[in-house]
């Protein structure tokens, strides 16, 4: 129930963002989401992005599994 | 940073493992809620990594495989009408009703659409003013701000066409109903990612708290879910219950409280029949009052629960008490061609991933 | 549920469409040739060996990103008469119009398939057509039917998979049917994918030079790589284990898949071409693949096995094996 690919901002026009992956890019609402910078990555889910994703959050969880596996 | 790949490095996947085997001393029974983590699991080959006593059960967190027959067979009859454009999600198409499914009915001639999301089917609602436009809302709590704000919208809009048939679930409470339920024996659950970014990961605190079960919430990537098993591993071994984020990249306390504003504003939360457990009090939403005018229910009788097939396990399956090749019509009656029940419905239902990518035939 | 009416399903490659081949078609057609269910029906005559193949193409939407229906029309017969090792020395071309079909449409079509004729070097030697009432068609269907001369006695063949083998693949999976799927109604993104469709004779004897046992050649088309590869396994009676780290794909396919939920293993490609060689010839095929402008990202996928036979066998980038299956149907995007 929860497929939501990662995607970068590359444009803002009010509630709707244009997010770009890879060459591959679509049109996503973001009403739910504030603050919301060109560059940014966000979860796309069913047409929406429901988060923005931390990239130091991200390199934190990885450090910590190369922690683990260590 | 690409969100991907870097969470895909199949060397350290192996050691993560290795790990997880060094410290998981004792049988463990662990829970993936989530229908997309059922799925992750199974294209990965993640059990095949992981010890023999650390056993991994599919729970009921998949929106399409707990559908109620009796709600398709009434998605179903709305089509029938030739003034309608019922729109839906692809994971529906194929889903059985009591006598057919949505792929059989637009082969008979109904307007059957499937969309990416329900925007679209605003869109089409647009184009087709002289139509009805009813969308099928599946989904748990990652899925639902999306038909919230849908109904805004089509309300902004003042749109006439535009309807909802609400099969909306929520997670918590079948994690409580299933936390709750000693014969069930869950020693750590793997909580829903995508659905945490929105509800935040304080909503397990109860489950962790009251019924002393570790929750992890996990990424969907290989490293994220072996990440979380090893942390379940080691909250299991040294005696702990609390919620800890794994996916703290996506996941924040309190989740997205704009999306959560725009669900209880469309949506109120009601009793709700899960296929194949039966009713969970409080585990279901409805469209509220002042969206009358967009809730597709007012075109259809009282809902009357179904009575499942005799022969399919899958309520038992959906708490873990049983596992599919358990079940004497897996895989022979029961296929993904030729579904009985829930579990092997979808491809993330319990049954279709153990079919599909092991099913005791590896 | 058992079927009463035909669904889209059944023509989408998977499961069903081949339970209608083998429950029905088989049952009333069934003949030593057509039994074989290669790519091509091999058919002796004297002297001569001749590979016959017919295909019907009712793509929609007609012009897609790296080609059109046409242009489909004449790869898609001329890569089946390749998959068993022939050239083609003609091709048939039937129309079925839409009452209401623009004719500069037309025009362009058939333009589009004269041109690719020609750049395989055959001619459309007969043909038909066909005009129907509004609403009976979908604006064009078109078929092709092709003849190909096999030199050789012996000719790739779906059952000829041994123990042993080496699997290629020529190329990068996923690039048609993701060229398809974002024209497609209430699919809206964009990307620059393009469909992969080409005429592959020329690459094929290619190959046949650097060996000429090739034992399996297919082109991986509707139902994808996964469908192709189970055909082969329970046609041969092995079993083919292939490694997801080795399989060629595109970033963008890549990507379009993962946001719509859809397997790259079950998507069309109509430019590629499944190769299962004797081990001591892998080499030579793949370097002969490589040097062709259709096969530069050509490698080596996996290998045959015995047991358990009949089945597909896909070692994750995890190192875990699991089951490739069949799929069941149509491609759907999903949300779950």
């Amino acid at each position: 129930m929860c497929l939501a690919i990662p995607m970068k901002v590359m444009e803002i026009n009010g509630n709707t963002a244009k997010v770009e992956q890879e060459g591959v890019s679509k049109a996503a609402r973001i009403d739910f989401l504030e603050g919301l910078q060109i560059g940014d990555y966000v979860l796309i889910h069913a047409g929406i992005a429901i988060e923005r994703l931390d990239p130091e959050d991200a390199e934190e969880t990885l450090r910590l599994i190369r922690m683990i596996a260590r | 940073m690409r969100y991907i790949d870097e969470f895909r490095d199949g060397a350290l996947a192996l050691e993560i493992a290795e790990r997880i085997r060094k410290e998981a001393t004792r049988p463990l029974r662990l829970m993936e809620v989530c229908g997309t983590h059922t799925m992750a699991i199974a294209r990965h080959g993640i059990k095949g990594l992981l010890p023999e006593n650390l056993r991994l059960i599919s729970g009921p967190g998949c929106p399409v495989c707990v559908t109620p027959q009796g709600q398709i067979d009434q998605f179903i009859e709305l089509g029938k009408s030739a003034d309608t454009i019922l729109t839906t999600f692809g994971d529906m198409i194929r889903v059985p009703g009591t006598h057919s499914n949505l792929e059989a009915e637009r082969a008979r001639g109904a307007d059957v659409r499937v969309v990416y999301s329900p925007l679209d089917a605003i869109t089409i609602a647009e184009e087709n003013p002289g139509k009805r436009v009813i969308f099928f809302g599946i989904g748990f709590e990652t899925t639902t701000p999306a038909i919230a704000l849908a109904i805004l919208e089509a309300w902004k809009k003042g749109l006439p066409n535009f309807f909802v048939l609400s099969a909306h679930k929520l997670i918590p409470p079948a994690m409580t109903a299933l936390a709750s339920d000693p014969e069930v024996g869950i020693e750590g659950f793997i909580c829903p990612g995508h659905v945490s970014s929105i509800i935040g990961s304080e909503a397990y605190q109860p489950i962790a708290r009251e019924y002393g079960i570790p929750c992890v919430v996990t990424g969907f990537e290989p490293l994220d879910i072996l990440q979380a098993i090893h942390m379940l591993v080691k909250q299991a071994m040294e005696g702990r219950a609390e919620v800890e984020v794994q996916y703290s990249r996506a996941v924040s306390q309190y989740g997205n409280l704009a999306a959560t504003k725009c669900v209880y504003t469309a949506f109120d939360v009601v009793d709700t029949e899960w296929r194949g457990i039966g009713v969970i009090p409080v585990s279901g939403l409805a469209l509220r009052p002042e969206f009358a005018a967009y809730d597709a229910s007012k075109f259809l009788p009282e809902y009357v629960p179904s009575p499942g097939n005799k022969a399919c396990e899958c309520g038992l399956i959906l708490k873990g008490l049983k596992s599919p090749s358990d079940c004497k019509a897996f895989g022979r009656v029961c296929t993904p061609e030729n579904p009985l029940g829930p579990c092997m419905v979808s491809n993330e239902g319990a049954c279709a991933a153990e079919f599909r990518y092991s099913g005791g035939r590896l | 549920m058992k079927d009463d009416i035909i669904l889209l399903a059944h023509g989408a490659g998977g499961k069903k469409s081949a339970d209608l081949i083998g429950g029905l078609f088989l049952k009333h057609f069934g003949n030593p040739t057509l039994n074989v269910l290669g790519d091509s029906a091999i058919i002796r005559n004297g002297a001569h060996t001749l590979a016959f193949t017919t295909d019907s193409f009712v793509v929609d939407p007609l012009f897609f990103p790296g080609g059109d229906i046409g242009k489909l029309a004449i790869c898609g017969t001329v890569n089946d008469l390749a998959a068993a090792g022939a050239q083609p020395i003609a091709l048939s071309a039937a129309f079925i119009l839409e009452e209401g079909l623009e004719f500069e449409v037309l025009e362009r079509i058939v333009d589009s398939m004269s041109r690719t004729a020609s750049e395989v070097g055959v001619s459309i030697v007969t043909g038909d057509t066909k005009v129907v009432p509004r609403g009976s068609a979908d604006r064009m269907f078109i078929n092709t039917s092709g003849i190909g001369l096999l030199p050789a006695q012996e000719y790739p063949s779906p059952e000829r998979a041994c123990v042993g083998d080496i699997v290629i693949l020529s190329g990068t999976i996923g690039d048609h049917g993701m060229a398809v799927m974002t024209c497609r109604e209430g699919i809206r993104f964009s990307s620059e994918i393009m469909s992969d469709c080409a005429p592959l004779n020329d690459l094929v004897a290619k190959m046949l030079e650097a060996s000429p046992s090739i034992h399996c050649l297919r082109d991986p088309t509707r139902g994808g790589l996964a469908a192709t590869l189970n055909e082969i396994a329970s046609q041969s009676g092995v079993c083919i284990e292939i490694e997801e780290e080795k399989i060629p794909a595109n970033e963008d396919v890549r990507v379009a898949c993962e946001l719509l939920g859809i397997d790259p293993l079950h998507v069309a490609n109509e430019g590629k071409m499944l190769v299962i060689v004797p081990a001591q010839d892998a080499e030579a095929v793949l370097s002969a693949l490589r040097e062709h402008p259709l096969g530069e990202r050509a490698a080596i996928i996996g290998r045959v096995h015995s047991e358990p036979t009949g089945r597909v066998h896909l070692k994750t980038s995890m190192g875990s094996l699991r089951i490739l299956d069949i799929p069941a149907g149509d491609l759907l995007p999903r949300i779950c």
